[in-house]
């Protein structure tokens, strides 16, 4: 019987295993077959308090995973199946094993968003990526699209413009919601197009990605919104120009397609809350907590971007597990 | 046999001419979930024992191979029989699920 079984392993998982261990507190932590979350599949982070020359994401984890360790806390590097939330202590099932808590943090995270178009599935890992830094050297001297307007989607077109010939930054509004800093990374970069107004309606290819099926908004005389690579402003191209035909015209919006090689989507992240019965969500599926961390079954409690919808980062994740693992400390006290 | 390390020159003779199965898995020094995998295909390497050849190729030093299996991910573990690719998964996964998925083709 643990005190506290943590659920994931970002950065909230394990600074509420720090916290916890520190208290003295019997701790598992069940991380996940992908531990470490999100900042696994980064770079440089450059915006974590203390590393004034940034550090690389994996090994910010591996850190913290050692910190965790070291006071004490337990792994189980697979993924949990069910938590049964019906009767206490906890049960929280990982395949046919059975862990017994008297308290939960629930720190899962976020998964990669997919566009759910047409053609996409099936060519993930031929083409179709959520990765850049996993899956960018396969793009030497190729050509990429990379969907997206927030901080992940900048990062992903920068990692992506080191290797391909030229990347394409398509996103669905007129301006980002990334970044200043990143923004400019991306603007100032020779080899990143930005496409306004676009989305990819349908991925082509027979074995692998081969052409994408675009549909962009606010065009003028069959000219798309851009912005060139290290322009001032922004730009009008024609489909010509980034080697593209038109497929359909209706005032001024365009249906068109292009060849590219690989299509890297990064427009945004969908908590992992579907396997909790029992534990109330918004209708996007975030968890649900009171004042105190708690979700809506006491005994549970939640940190990080499963139950944030706001700020997503690093930082606040491990603010957001430090609170919960607090919280479980006071509640636990008060069961006695 | 988890420690067979596969390259562009022996691949025919290791994987494609092999009597029994063979489980690739094509990683790189710099990618981070290929870590997470490797250490679970050392532990299907053992649960297979005799019944699966199990070997590593390094994509940076053998492209030729990793390109002429069109990977553009990694990790990607793929299954061989005779000669031909009868599986191909990507992205950490759970052991269970690898188990699942090798057992279909073998």
């Amino acid at each position: 019987m643990y005190d506290v079984i943590i659920i994931g392993s970002g950065p909230s998982g394990l600074t509420a295993a720090i916290y916890n261990t520190r208290a003295d507190l019997k701790t598992l932590v069940i991380s996940g077959v992908k531990w470490g979350g999100q900042l696994m599949l980064t770079t440089a982070v450059e915006n974590f308090p203390g590393f004034p020359e940034g550090i690389q994401g994996p090994d910010l984890m591996a850190n913290m995973r050692k910190q965790a360790e070291r006071f004490g806390a337990k792994f189980i590097d697979d993924d949990v199946t069910s938590l049964d939330a019906s009767s206490r202590p906890f049960k929280v099932s990982v395949g046919d094993k059975i862990y017994e808590g008297k308290s939960v943090i629930i720190a899962t995270g976020a998964d990669t968003m997919w566009l759910n178009v047409p053609g996409e599935q099936e060519k993930i890992g031929r083409g179709v990526s959520s990765c850049a830094p996993c899956d960018a050297a396969f793009f030497r001297n190729k050509n990429v699209i990379v969907v997206g307007g927030g901080d992940s989607a900048m990062e992903e077109a920068d990692v992506l413009s080191k290797f391909a010939s030229s990347v394409r930054l398509l996103h669905r509004r007129d301006t980002f919601k990334a970044s200043e800093i990143m923004q400019k990374r991306v603007l100032e970069n020779e080899k990143i197009t930005v496409i306004w107004n676009s989305e990819i309606e349908e991925v082509l290819g027979d074995q692998k990605v081969e052409k994408v099926k675009i549909k962009s908004k606010g065009t003028d005389n069959k000219r798309l919104r851009v912005h060139k690579p290290k322009a001032e402003g922004n730009d009008l191209l024609s489909v010509e120009e980034l080697s593209g035909n038109i497929l359909k015209e209706n005032g001024e919006e365009l249906e068109w397609e292009m060849p590219i090689d690989g299509i890297f989507v990064a427009i945004g992240h969908m908590p992992n809350s579907k396997i909790f019965k029992g534990i109330e969500t918004d209708e996007k599926g975030f968890i649900k907590a009171g004042e105190n961390y708690a979700t809506n079954v006491e005994g549970i409690f939640v940190a990080g971007d499963v139950y944030d919808h706001e700020y997503k980062q690093a930082i606040t994740a491990a603010g957001y597990g430090c609170a919960a693992a607090l919280e479980v400390q006071k509640w636990l006290r008060e069961q006695e | 046999m988890a420690d067979l390390v596969l390259t562009d020159q022996n691949f025919k003779q290791e994987v494609l001419d092999s009597k029994t199965p063979v489980l690739v898995d094509f990683w790189a020094e710099w990618c981070m979930p290929c870590r997470i995998v490797s250490p679970i295909v050392e532990d299907l390497a053992k649960d297979y024992g005799e019944k699966l050849k199990v070997g590593k190729l390094n994509v940076d030093e053998n492209g030729q191979t990793a390109q002429s299996y069109g990977i553009m991910s990694i990790p990607s573990l793929l299954v061989f029989k005779d000669g031909q690719v009868v599986k191909q998964m990507v992205g950490a996964q759970s052991k269970d699920n690898f188990k699942r998925e090798i057992d279909s083709v073998l």
